[in-house]
C-alpha cells in the first residue's frame, strides 16, 4: 500500500483480507528467468564488442559505442515488430535493465504517440517514460560526483 | 417503480428486440468467438488510429443490432452510450454518424448494465418506443490511456486484466419477441481503499457484493432466484472475494451460480489475459452475445447481470488517490416458450 490516509476499519479489513488472496508473482522465478536472459543480453554484448574490437581499429574504451548502437537497433527493431513486450514479460528486469530497455522504452513511446503527429506526439511523448531516468541520472550523477570531489579536496 | 431504497422494478418488461456484438483478432481466438456478429481481423479496424478504431467498433456493432430487426438509426428515440477513453469521445464521434439523441455515460466497465438500466426504465415508463444503448472498448487505445505504450517492456503482475477489444450494443423496445428486463439495482460508489490499478479485480468486488446485496434486500429475494449471477469483469481475483463477501452477509451464493465476462470470453492459454478480461466491451460482449443466445437457447431463464466499473483515471493513481468502484445489476430473463 501506498500512503495510508485515514483508512476506516473495514477498508483495513479487506485490504489485509484481499492480499491474502492475491496471488504473488513468482519473486525467485522472476529473478532467476532475469537474470539468465540479462546475462544472455550482456554475453551477445560481449560477442558484439569484441567482433568490433578485432575486427576494426577500436580499443577496449572506444569499442562501446558501436556496441551499443548495435544492441540499440536490435532493441528498436524487435520494439517495432512488437516482439519486445513479450520478450519483457517473460524475462522482466532481465531485459529492462540493460540499454535495451531504455532503447525500448523511448521507441514504443515514439511509437504510441506517432498518431499525434510528430512535434506534439512523438517528440513530446518519446522522453515519457525514459525521462525520469534521465532526470534522476544526472541528479545523482551530479551529486556522487560532488561528494567525491570534496572528498578529494578536504579527505585526501 | 421504485422498489426498496435503490432499485426499479421494470412492470411493463421492456425487451431487449437486438443485440449487435463485434470484437478484435484477439477475441477471435477466445472462447465464446461463435457468438460474434463479426470479428475484425485486424486491431486497426482500417482506421487510422486506434481511438477511431474503437469508434468503428461501436458504429459497426450499432448498425448490426439495428440490421436485424430491420430498423433505422432514426427509429430510435434515445442512444445510451459510452466508454473509457479521454472525455467519451470514442463514443461521442460514432453518434456523429448514428445522429440518434445522445446521453454519453461514464461508469467505466459498469456503463453497459448503466445504459440497460436507464434504457429498460424510460422505456417501461413509456418515454419511448425504441432506445439503443451500448459501449465499446479497445484494448490498445485503453493500454494507451491507463498504462504504458502498447509496446513497452513492463511485466505485469498476474492480478493484471486484459481490456477487450469489442464492442455490445442492444435495442431496448416496448415489447415483442425477446428476452425481457424486468429489474435493476443502481450501485453507490464503494472504496475500501485498493490503490493498485493493475488489481482490479480487488478493487470492484466490494462494489459487486453491495449492490447484490442490496438487489436481494430491496426485492426480497434468495440468490437461487436466479439461474446465474454475472459480473462484469471480476476476472480470478476479485470473483472469489465476491462470493466471500456475499457469504460473509450470510447471502449464499453457489460457485456453479457465479459467472465472470471477463473470465468467460478468453481461453486460458491465452496467458496475455493474466487475471481475465476487462473494459466496458467486456460485459457487453459477453452478456449482449454468449450469455443472451444462451438464454434464448433455453439453457437457463434467469440471470442477474452485475457489470463492475473502476472509476480512477490515470492522473489520481499518480496522485495517490485509492479507486473508487461501482456496479450496476440488471434481471434479464426469458418468458415463456411463447415468446421465441
Amino acid at each position: 500500500m501506498k500512503k495510508n490516509q485515514q483508512q476506516t476499519n473495514e477498508q483495513k479489513i479487506y485490504q489485509d483480507y484481499a492480499a491474502k488472496k492475491e496471488p504473488k508473482p513468482p519473486i525467485l522465478l522472476n529473478c532467476l528467468k532475469a537474470f539468465i536472459i540479462g546475462g544472455l543480453v550482456c554475453t551477445f554484448g560481449q560477442l558484439i564488442q569484441d567482433f568490433f574490437l578485432y575486427n576494426f581499429d577500436f580499443n577496449e574504451q572506444t569499442a562501446g559505442d558501436p556496441t551499443i548502437a548495435v544492441l540499440i537497433l536490435i532493441s528498436v527493431l524487435l520494439t517495432g515488430f512488437g516482439v519486445y513486450d513479450k520478450l519483457a514479460q517473460f524475462a522482466g528486469a532481465g531485459v529492462a535493465v540493460p540499454v535495451t530497455g531504455f532503447a525500448n522504452s523511448m521507441s514504443s513511446a515514439a511509437i504510441e504517440y506517432r498518431t499525434e503527429g510528430y512535434v506534439l506526439g512523438v517528440g513530446g511523448n518519446m522522453f515519457k517514460l525514459a525521462g525520469p531516468v534521465i532526470v534522476y541520472g544526472t541528479t545523482s550523477a551530479f551529486l556522487i560526483a560532488l561528494i567525491k570531489t570534496l572528498w578529494m579536496q578536504w579527505g585526501g | 417503480m421504485l422498489q426498496g431504497s435503490q432499485s426499479w422494478k421494470f412492470v411493463n418488461e421492456p425487451v431487449i428486440l437486438s443485440t449487435g456484438v463485434v470484437g478484435g483478432p484477439f477475441e477471435a481466438k477466445g472462447n465464446v468467438t461463435k457468438d460474434f456478429d463479426h470479428l475484425f481481423s485486424d486491431v486497426w479496424m482500417a482506421e487510422t488510429t486506434f481511438e477511431k478504431a474503437q469508434t468503428r467498433l461501436f458504429e459497426e456493432a450499432s448498425y448490426t443490432a439495428l440490421s436485424k430487426i430491420n430498423k433505422k438509426p432514426q427509429d430510435m428515440q434515445f442512444l445510451f452510450a459510452g466508454d473509457l477513453i479521454n472525455q467519451i469521445t470514442a463514443t461521442s464521434f460514432a453518434c456523429r454518424t448514428l445522429s440518434i439523441p445522445y446521453f454519453g455515460l461514464f461508469g467505466a466497465c459498469s456503463t453497459s448494465m448503466e445504459g440497460l438500466a436507464l434504457s429498460s426504465f424510460i422505456v417501461d415508463k413509456g418515454g419511448a418506443d425504441y432506445i439503443l444503448t451500448g459501449t465499446a472498448s479497445h484494448n490498445a487505445a485503453t493500454e494507451k490511456q491507463f498504462r504504458y505504450p502498447n509496446e513497452y517492456g513492463a511485466q505485469k503482475p498476474p492480478t493484471a486484466q486484459w481490456t477487450v477489444t469489442g464492442s455490445g450494443t442492444a435495442v431496448i423496445g416496448k415489447s415483442g419477441a425477446g428476452p425481457v428486463v424486468t429489474s435493476a439495482t443502481i450501485g453507490k460508489i464503494m472504496d475500501l481503499g485498493v490503490t493498485d490499478p493493475f488489481n482490479m479485480g480487488a478493487a470492484m468486488a466490494p462494489a459487486a457484493a453491495d449492490t447484490i446485496e442490496a438487489h436481494f434486500t430491496d426485492f426480497d429475494l434468495d440468490p437461487s432466484y436466479y439461474d446465474y449471477i454475472v459480473t462484469g469483469d471480476l476476472g480470478e481475483i476479485g470473483l472469489p472475494l465476491m462470493k466471500d463477501l456475499l457469504q460473509q452477509r450470510g447471502i449464499m451464493v453457489t460457485d456453479a451460480q457465479c459467472l465472470d465476462c471477463g473470465l468467460l470470453i478468453y481461453k486460458s492459454e491465452q496467458e496475455e489475459v493474466q487475471a481475465g478480461g476487462s473494459g466496458t466491451g467486456c460485459s457487453a460482449v459477453v452478456v449482449y452475445g454468449h450469455l443472451l443466445n444462451r438464454l434464448k437457447n433455453q439453457e437457463f431463464t434467469r440471470m442477474l447481470v452485475v457489470a463492475t466499473g473502476a472509476l480512477h483515471s490515470p492522473l489520481s493513481v499518480q496522485q495517490d488517490e485509492t479507486i473508487p468502484c461501482i456496479a450496476h445489476a440488471v434481471s434479464i430473463e426469458m418468458k415463456g416458450v411463447g415468446n421465441l
